[in-house]
């Protein structure tokens, strides 16, 4: 169990910037996802925490020791690789077992026959294994553990090389993809397995991951990162609801949250799709972006309307893709329920309520909106 | 019962083709078997004939191993071969390590160098090498036979392509479960590598086992001679050359080879296609 910490973490591979300065404070036992698009550098930082790649400059403590300079394996971290990285010519038996023996037996007790002639190898042995098969119950590998990698299923593999990791009781579990192999229905089923594990290992976890559904579902927290840069970190419902940043709001959930051009008057009111919405906020007048996600967008009844043009059903919940009318605007819709669609190419009035909006500036970050609370009142006056 | 698929003319000429360049391969080999179980006279008869009239294969190694040492000469090519083929592996191996997998400062040129060094003929260096045995005194032993050869440039090459397919995962997970550089070398790498490193080991063996020249720049003493100078024995010793014994410890001589060929036949199939050198 162990808290790290990283402050200003700068990486470059040939000159070019593949991290940009991290600072980030994951604490003890919590269940940190890192996700990013592909090529934001998370791995990276993943194999800068372990050890296996200097960083250029910034540093990274664990439990308060600076471990710059500290050999992987002497950071007492471990790390679950997305290609599960057993080695092929161990058995899964002998794969869990490297790192004890690295660690338990001296260069001499390791050596292939000599070694098992002298007296403490075989005690070491005998704890050794024990070890090994209190993991592999918890695992539900037991009948596993004779055959070699290449005679295991994906799913299999992912399960010994948790328990390659979980063998040497680390300080910290480092992940990086390691569902991202295995089809959709064990990805389910292995999501479960390890939150689980989380829950029984109380271990501080950091997860990479470029699936939203896996950082969701599983972590106490999500770092979002984007082009080397860490832009958000919070529980999945604050990124999830509350993104700081255009990028984020973009990047988490699925479908992707609706996008429309909006303007910002003088008076602070907002106007999207030639329509005012009942908001208000303090930014500067001028150009800005609103999101709204595809769940809160009603259908029916609203200011807006627009066609449909594709239709997307599910089984249980259903997309209903618009095109808005008189603009280039394209946005999608999440049906509860599927059993009333509209039709193809039919028109629908949609709305959508105010504090369903997210606004952006043109630069990506968060406006803060105020929602009118004189609505009920000021609507008379209106008519 | 028609035959749904006549053999096509092209198929009949390859296979045509091929059992000529296999004769023409074996020729020589049948040769010897012919001549090694020939009496003398048989030999120099002028009439052609491939089977001997009168068998005399045991007659013929009975006097091989009787006028030469042949067991001591082949212990000797089996020393010689092994310790070449091990001392390449220890070197080979680390340094296809370090050319694959670390990254470090002037690494291409490095590995550009081990590309240069394979255009290099060994002749080229003979005499040089020679003139360094003969100053350190080293000439007409067991070590002027193996240590020119410890450094294969093309066991470097090789071992390195084999290496560059290993995933980069795996050295990583053994750096986390605290193996050492060379650790991962023997530990992880070697044991990935097996069928690269067989592939390796015929190439390496067949090449020491039959090298011819090399045995005779630098050796003198009789007790150090390897197969090849085995055979070139018979040619010179005493009045005239006897055929006969000579393609009978020809025969002695290669046996090994066959025999290992035929026992890593499909490792050595294996490791030529895994390391992409067809
Ligand atoms: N060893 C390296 N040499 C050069 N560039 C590298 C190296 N490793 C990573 N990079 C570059 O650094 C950037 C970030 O890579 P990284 O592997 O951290 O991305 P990632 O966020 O893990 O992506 P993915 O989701 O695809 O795994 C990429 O642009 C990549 O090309
Ligand atoms: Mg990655």
């Amino acid at each position: 169990m162990a808290q790290i910490e990283l402050s200003a973490i700068r990486k470059s591979f040939d000159g070019t910037d593949v991290l940009k300065g991290i600072d980030f404070r994951i604490a003890d036992g919590e269940f940190i996802s890192l996700v990013g698009p592909s090529g934001c550098g998370k791995s990276t930082l993943l194999r800068i925490i372990a050890g296996l790649e200097p960083q250029n400059s910034g540093e990274v403590h664990i439990d308060g020791r600076p471990v710059d300079g500290i050999r992987p394996s002497a950071r007492n971290l471990a790390m679950v690789f997305q290609s599960y990285a057993l080695y092929p010519h161990l058995s899964a038996f002998d794969n869990i077992a490297v790192p004890l023996r690295m660690r338990r037996l001296s260069a001499i007790e390791r050596l292939p026959l000599l070694g098992a002639l002298l007296p403490g190898r075989r005690a070491k042995e005998r704890h050794i294994r024990a070890d090994i098969e209190g993991i592999a119950e918890q695992l539900d590998i037991t009948p596993l553990l004779r055959r070699k990698p290449g005679q295991l299923s994906g799913g299999q593999r992912q399960r010994v090389a948790v328990g390659r990791a979980m063998v040497r009781e680390p300080l910290a579990f480092l992940f990086d993809e390691p569902l991202s192999n295995l089809d959709a229905k064990l990805r389910v089923h292995m999501r479960a397995e390890l939150a689980e594990l989380h829950r029984r290992l109380k271990a501080t976890f950091v997860y990479v991951t470029h699936d939203q559904a896996e950082a969701m579902t599983m972590s106490s927290r999500i770092a979002v990162m984007m082009g080397g840069e860490l832009i958000q970190a919070g529980t999945p419902a604050e990124i999830y609801n509350e993104p700081g940043d255009i990028r984020v709001a973009e990047f988490i959930g699925s479908p992707k949250i609706n996008v429309l051009p909006g303007r910002i008057r003088k008076d602070g009111g907002v106007d999207v799709l030639g329509t005012t919405l009942k908001l208000t906020c303090n930014a500067a007048a001028g150009d800005c972006r609103i999101a709204v996600r595809p769940e809160r967008i009603e259908l029916g009844t609203g200011p807006f309307s627009g066609t449909v043009v594709h239709l997307e059903n599910l089984g249980a919940e259903a997309f209903v893709h618009l095109a808005v009318e008189g603009t280039g605007s394209r946005l999608i819709a999440r049906l509860a329920d599927v059993r009333h669609l509209p039709a193809m190419a039919s028109s629908v009035a949609f709305g959508f309520a105010s504090d369903a909006v997210r606004m952006f500036d043109p630069a990506g970050k968060r406006i803060e909106l105020r929602v009118e609370q004189a609505e009920r009142v000021r609507e008379p006056a209106h008519v | 019962m028609s035959n749904a698929h006549p053999i096509p003319f092209r198929a009949i000429l390859r296979h045509v083709l091929l059992i000529a360049g296999a004769a023409l391969m074996l020729a020589p080999f049948i040769w010897m078997i012919s001549t090694a179980s020939k009496p003398q006279t048989e030999i120099f008869s002028s009439e052609l004939h491939l089977i001997p009239h009168q068998f005399a294969l045991m007659e013929n190694l009975r006097e091989a191993f009787a006028k030469a040492n042949l067991l001591r000469f082949l212990l000797n090519g089996i020393i010689v071969t092994v310790s070449i083929f091990v001392l390449q592996v220890m070197v080979a191996l680390p340094a296809a390590y370090a050319l694959a997998k670390l990254r470090f400062l002037g690494r291409e040129t490095l590995f550009a160098l081990v590309l240069f060094g394979i255009l290099i003929p060994p002749q080229a260096t003979a005499i040089p090498v020679f003139l360094l045995l003969h100053k350190i005194g080293l000439l007409d032993s067991y070590a002027a036979l193996v240590l020119p050869f410890t450094i294969s440039v093309f066991g470097i090459f090789l071992m390195r392509q084999f290496f560059k397919t290993v995933p980069d995962d795996l050295v990583d997970a053994a750096r986390m479960d605290g193996i050492s550089e060379f650790g991962i070398v023997w530990r992880v790498m070697l044991p990935a590598a097996i069928p690269a490193v067989t592939a390796f080991g015929i190439f390496s063996v067949v090449a020491h086992w039959n090298d011819y020249f090399w045995p005779l720049i630098v050796l003198n003493s009789e007790h150090l001679r390897t197969p090849p100078l085995a055979v070139a024995h018979f040619r010179n010793s005493e009045a005239g050359t006897s055929y006969g014994p000579l393609m009978a410890a020809a025969m002695v001589i290669i046996a090994p080879l066959v025999i290992a060929f035929l026992f890593a036949q499909r490792r050595f199939i294996e490791g030529i296609t895994l390391t992409g050198i067809k």
